[in-house]
């Protein structure tokens, strides 16, 4: 079962793609670009097609998706939390 | 690859189309009842009413007529009837149409009243609906077939599986020689270089820069805060999507990895040759998918993540999706379901290849979710206020 899917291996961040992950919860993620597997541990519940962050990322970071900049975080995400609209934002705009 | 023949309506201008429409087009607001009515009497007919046609000018009058006579001139209409208040507009658009060879007349409200301008125009329509169901179907290579995309409600399954099923099925109708459309301007944001990067010469990439620049300056001068909700959406948003810019690198795998941008298109401008072609487009599906079958589309390729609904009365709209949860709540809307790309049970090659086989059975005839469903969202895109 794939968890969570990930789209370049410097990604920060993973797409959840099944309903009902649970906090607490071991995640097994695919490494599209690489076919790679990676496993991190859910920290939050979080609903299918939100995102999960791979590592810990301190605020103002840049946040990588498909290889390039997506945004920047505005708090603090550690590794496996919920990474949405509340820890980071657009740079456009 | 050798892909298989369609069968489709070969059109009076050597266009193909796939469904066999005749149209009763109205030119303003004022002649929407008279259409209705029209659509009403006449069966196998259908009326087009929307809001627009009185008082605009300039760009924005031009936009209006551009997208009335591509409607008309699209390949899967048949024949034309036009009604406005007044002859002169009215003709105008009788005239754009015209020019492609099919059936068109018009019929104008003023000095005839709504009940006369009905009884003749349903005369006319009567005759075409006769005419145009003994035309037949057939055979054409697939690359006669104009395919367009725009995605809506997206959320990161889009990203992840349905666009890039769009973009396999690109890669292989551009090596094909198809005429292929994307556009959403603002929602290339974030991604833009890597459009301009794929131009096919530096002329095309500078154009697109600037058509992509001007919109982003609009947004700009006009918004009242970062556009959170507005784009993405709160359908986005709650699909998971983040900002624009993720939302912009999942729209643009609809582009494939091997397709050039052959030429840039102003909204509703129709493609003067093969290859890939950018539109420039509001990134609201029905917006979009109006201008695209104005530009001239016969199917157009729509995934989507959270579900969203949108048909065109004169192109067929495919939905693909990636969502399981979206083929699981609202299975009616979907056409292709690629879930199974997440879950490594589908390789993208193979998705790609579905789905032109659901292209072609979609020419051949077979109805689309959305047309099953009676989705005939007709959205002229509006560019300012009008006078």
């Amino acid at each position: 079962m794939i968890h969570f899917v990930v789209h370049s291996p410097n990604d920060s961040t993973g797409v959840v793609v099944v309903e009902g992950v649970q906090a607490g919860q071991e995640l097994t993620g695919w490494v599209m670009d690489s076919d790679a597997l990676v496993t991190v541990r859910a920290v939050h519940d979080i609903p299918i097609g939100h995102k999960l962050a791979l590592a810990d990322i301190q605020p103002g970071d840049t946040i990588i998706k498909y290889g390039h900049d997506i945004g920047r975080a505005v708090a603090p995400i550690g590794r496996g939390e919920h990474l949405h609209v509340h820890n980071v934002k657009t740079k456009r705009w | 690859m050798a892909f298989p023949k369609f069968s489709g309506y070969l059109r009076e201008n050597g266009r193909v189309g796939v469904r066999n429409h005749v149209i009763i087009l109205p030119v303003d607001d004022l002649s929407n009842a008279a259409a209705e009515a029209v659509a009403n009497n006449i069966k196998g007919t259908l009326a087009l009413p929307h809001p627009y046609g009185r008082l605009q000018f300039g760009a924005d009058l031009e936009l209006h007529f551009r997208t009335l006579i591509g409607t008309g001139t699209n390949p899967n209409v048949a024949a034309v009837v036009v009604i406005g208040i007044e002859p002169g507009w009215t003709q105008r658009v009788v005239d754009g149409i015209a020019a492609s060879g099919k059936p068109v007349q018009g019929f104008a409200i003023e000095l005839n009243g709504d009940i006369n301008t009905i009884a003749s125009a349903s005369r006319t329509a009567q005759k075409y609906v006769q005419w145009a169901t003994e035309l037949r179907r057939t055979e054409h290579p697939l690359e006669a077939l104009w395919v367009s995309t725009k995605c809506g409600e997206s959320d990161t399954t889009s990203g992840c599986g349905a666009n890039p099923t769009v973009g396999n099925t690109f890669d292989k109708l551009y090596d094909n020689g198809n005429t292929l459309l994307f556009g959403e301007t603002s929602e290339i944001t974030g991604g833009e270089n890597i459009v301009a990067a794929r131009a096919r010469t530096p002329e095309i990439g500078e154009k697109f820069l600037k058509t992509w620049n001007a919109y982003n300056d609009f947004i700009v001068a006009n918004k009242t805060n970062d556009l959170s909700e507005s784009q993405p959406t709160k359908g986005n948003i709650a699909g998971g999507l983040t900002t624009i810019e993720e939302k912009a690198l999942g729209n643009i795998q609809k582009i494939g990895k091997r397709c050039k941008v052959d030429g840039v298109l102003e909204p509703a401008e129709t493609p003067t040759g093969k290859g890939l072609w950018f539109m420039d487009s509001s990134s609201a599906a029905a917006e979009m998918v109006t201008l695209a079958a104005a530009g001239g589309f016969a199917v157009h390729l729509f995934p989507t993540g959270q579900g969203n609904v949108i048909g065109n009365p004169i192109l067929p709209v495919l939905k693909i999706t990636a969502n399981p949860r979206t083929v699981r709540t609202m299975g009616e809307h979907i056409d292709h379901d690629v879930s199974g790309l997440l879950q490594r049970e589908l390789t993208l090659d193979q998705a790609g290849d579905q789905l032109i086989d659901l292209i072609v059975r979609t020419a051949n005839g077979r109805f689309t979710a959305a047309e099953a469903l009676g989705h005939r969202e007709f959205v002229l895109t509006k560019l300012y206020r009008s006078a």
